[in-house]
């Protein structure tokens, strides 16, 4: 009998212990529980697929689609060809009274020089121009906040107010020096240093934050032996706590750059149009983005081409720019 | 004195602190603080000067203009609510596809994928965020507005006899509100991403192995630990996605159509008030100019409004963990 209990009693914990053990395979599973489980898991990887095919196809398709011009050899070197005489030929009125034919709007695109330099050039300008305003005022912008204001009422407040002005859309930062920059100059205000303005302030907020970040990273041993030494602050931030940060600095700063490079709601209506290359930050200026714009609304097979091409271009520069930025940070992290 | 700040009460640091090198410092400091203050500045500047440009279209029309259904500027209409529609129906739409997209990307690369699978994920999301605007909008117009015509007529003959289906899944050209509304789920799919990443991550692991220890699926897990404890970080990155997809411009501007019009038609041509201004700030007379900056304050508006709650709420979620470790 004694024994008969002990067998008797003795199941229970064997069962428990089997049951756990089979929860952790998923043997026991009731079937609606592991098909819930496995649902769940396929709607996972399906998230991911539905994001990442877009992204193949897209790039793909820009890549056949422009790659015939970027390669036509002058599309570094030549300036924007008119593109009125092939929407003309591409016109299907004009095509019914006799004025050229649909092989014909094709053969002007082919016969003329693609060329996109004006826009290259225009878009390394702006850039450039932006950059040079924004990240040295950022950097110092995220010295104050992390190296003097810290905690502070007036830095935790700017902090906030970078995160929200990250937020404000681009043409928002466009219709800003619009109204500021262009509307009392009239035409001749539009420029690339119109455009630069523009980028400027939509770089300034992501340059400080990720700066913030990145001497947030910066041991403070290194503060502390620095003053130790008897160096002062600002000595000891730029000749200590900068260079430490540098790589993750450059990093940020790419990809704000990158993301410049890329804007176009902000450039088109700063900036003017020109076909041929103006290399001053005065005077109407072109950028790619702004190319793609424009082209894609004249329609027409040279102006397609051109979009293309000009779109091919600048994903290749944002994504040099953009997995530069990722490498830098990758291969120089802090800690 | 928190001039030599990190090294406060170190002897070095108070030895020095009125002597040599105390004004280079102060000098830097100030320096740092203008900088600093430029963000204040520049945000300031933007709503004032914005403000007093729009002014005229805001007192000339008044009530008309904010309320007004009709937006037809050749015809003297400068009612805005057919913009502000479309601007809210297109977001909502992308926010529609894109939150379950990113917490499905999210979870996948917190709770589910391999270690050496996560970076790539991660670079394809990436990827996705830095590709330009218009790069989106030129592939989606030329590659997909043809396709998305054939499944948007095809749904509606579909529903054409249902009641409330045929009014939203009406006749289309392709370009859409719809249409706008798809592309731009994929834009804002890597922020809301990433925030949300960032927020599953802080559930604490104990919580997490606690529950697969009480013989939790992994999905249970999710739902009762994963889920709970981030749903203000979630709120949060949602609202920062719909901050982002209401302003979005250029990709919008060539795939919806430029119809300012409330309609009730997801597959009917619309168009948004950042693509409104896009079109037509360079080319319009005073009064239009003055309508259209006015836009661009009220979306500035919208948009701070948007990211103050999305900051709230992630700040929120940042807090409560570092009170809780």
């Amino acid at each position: 009998m004694t024994t008969d209990t002990a067998t008797g009693t003795d199941p229970v914990p064997a069962t428990r212990s089997s049951e756990v053990a089979v929860a952790l395979t998923g043997g026991t599973l009731g079937a609606g529980r592991r098909m819930r489980n496995t649902a769940a898991s396929v709607l996972m990887v399906l998230a991911f697929l539905l994001a990442a095919t877009p992204l193949v196809v897209m790039g793909v398709q820009v890549f056949s689609q422009g790659i015939d011009a970027v390669t036509s050899g002058s599309w570094w070197t030549a300036p924007i060809p008119e593109t009125g005489r092939a929407d003309l030929a591409d016109n299907e009125a004009l095509q019914d009274l006799g004025f050229g034919d649909t092989s014909g709007g094709d053969s002007s695109a082919s016969e003329v020089v693609l060329g996109m330099a004006p826009a290259i050039v225009g878009t390394l300008l702006t850039v450039l121009g932006a950059s040079v305003l924004a990240i040295p005022l950022g950097i110092l912008g995220a010295v104050y906040l992390h190296e003097y204001g810290k905690k502070g009422r007036l830095a935790r407040l700017i902090r906030f107010m970078t995160d929200v002005m990250t937020g404000v859309p681009s043409v928002v930062m466009g219709v800003f020096v619009y109204t500021v920059w262009v509307l009392p100059r009239g035409v001749d205000g539009k420029s690339a240093l119109a455009a630069s303005l523009a980028l400027a302030c939509l770089m300034l907020p992501i340059v400080v934050r990720s700066t913030e970040e990145m001497l947030k990273l910066v041991p403070d041993n290194l503060r502390e032996a620095s003053a130790a030494l008897g160096t002062r602050t600002w000595k000891t931030t730029v000749k200590v706590v900068l260079p430490a940060a540098l790589a993750g600095i450059t990093s940020g700063s790419l990809l704000a750059v990158a993301r410049a490079a890329g804007e176009t709601a902000p450039v088109v209506f700063v900036i003017g149009f020109v076909t041929t290359t103006n290399l001053g930050f005065l005077g109407q200026n072109t950028t790619l983005s702004a190319q793609i714009y424009s082209q894609q609304q004249n329609g027409g097979a040279l102006s397609t081409e051109l979009a293309w091409g000009a779109a091919l271009t600048l994903v290749g520069i944002v994504l040099v720019l953009t997995l530069v930025a990722r490498g830098i940070s990758r291969r120089f992290q802090i800690g | 004195m928190t001039v030599t700040a990190p090294a406060d009460g170190s002897p070095a640091a108070s030895l020095l602190e009125e002597g040599a090198g105390a004004g280079p410092d102060r000098a830097f400091r100030t320096v740092t603080l203008v900088a600093g203050t430029m963000v204040l500045v520049i945000l300031l500047l933007i709503a004032v000067t914005m403000t007093v440009r729009a002014w005229p279209a805001f007192s000339e029309f008044g009530t008309s203009y904010f309320f007004g259904t009709e937006w037809v500027p050749s015809e003297g209409k400068y009612g805005i609510l057919p913009l502000v529609w479309g601007t809210v129906l297109v977001s909502l739409i992308a926010l529609v596809f894109a939150v379950p997209m990113s917490v499905g990307i999210a979870l996948f690369v917190n709770e589910l994928a391999p270690r050496r699978l996560r970076r790539p994920v991660v670079t394809v999301v990436d990827i996705l965020a830095a590709v330009p605007s218009v790069v989106f909008g030129l592939w989606a117009f030329y590659n997909l507005l043809p396709g998305f015509q054939t499944v948007f007529n095809g749904i509606a003959d579909a529903v054409a006899g249902i009641p409330v289906l045929n009014t939203l899944f009406g006749p289309s050209t392709g370009s859409s509100f719809m249409s706008a509304g798809l592309i731009l789920a994929l834009m804002i799919t890597p922020i809301i991403t990433s925030v949300t990443r960032e927020v599953f991550a802080t559930v604490p692991e104990n919580d997490k192995s606690g529950a697969l220890a009480l013989g939790a699926t992994r999905w249970e897990m999710v739902r009762g630990v994963v889920f709970p404890h981030s749903m203000g970080g979630v709120t949060g990155a949602v609202m920062l996605g719909l901050g982002r997809a209401m302003g979005e411009t250029v990709a919008v501007a060539l795939i919806i159509g430029a119809r300012p019009e409330i309609s009730l038609n997801l597959f009917g041509v619309g168009e948004t008030m950042p693509a409104q201004i896009f079109r037509q700030l360079s080319e319009a007379g005073a009064l239009l100019r003055s309508a259209l900056i006015g836009l661009g304050v009220i979306l500035l508006v919208l948009t701070v409004l948007v990211n103050v709650g999305a900051r709230r709420a992630v700040v929120a979620v940042d807090r409560r963990v570092k009170g809780t470790a």
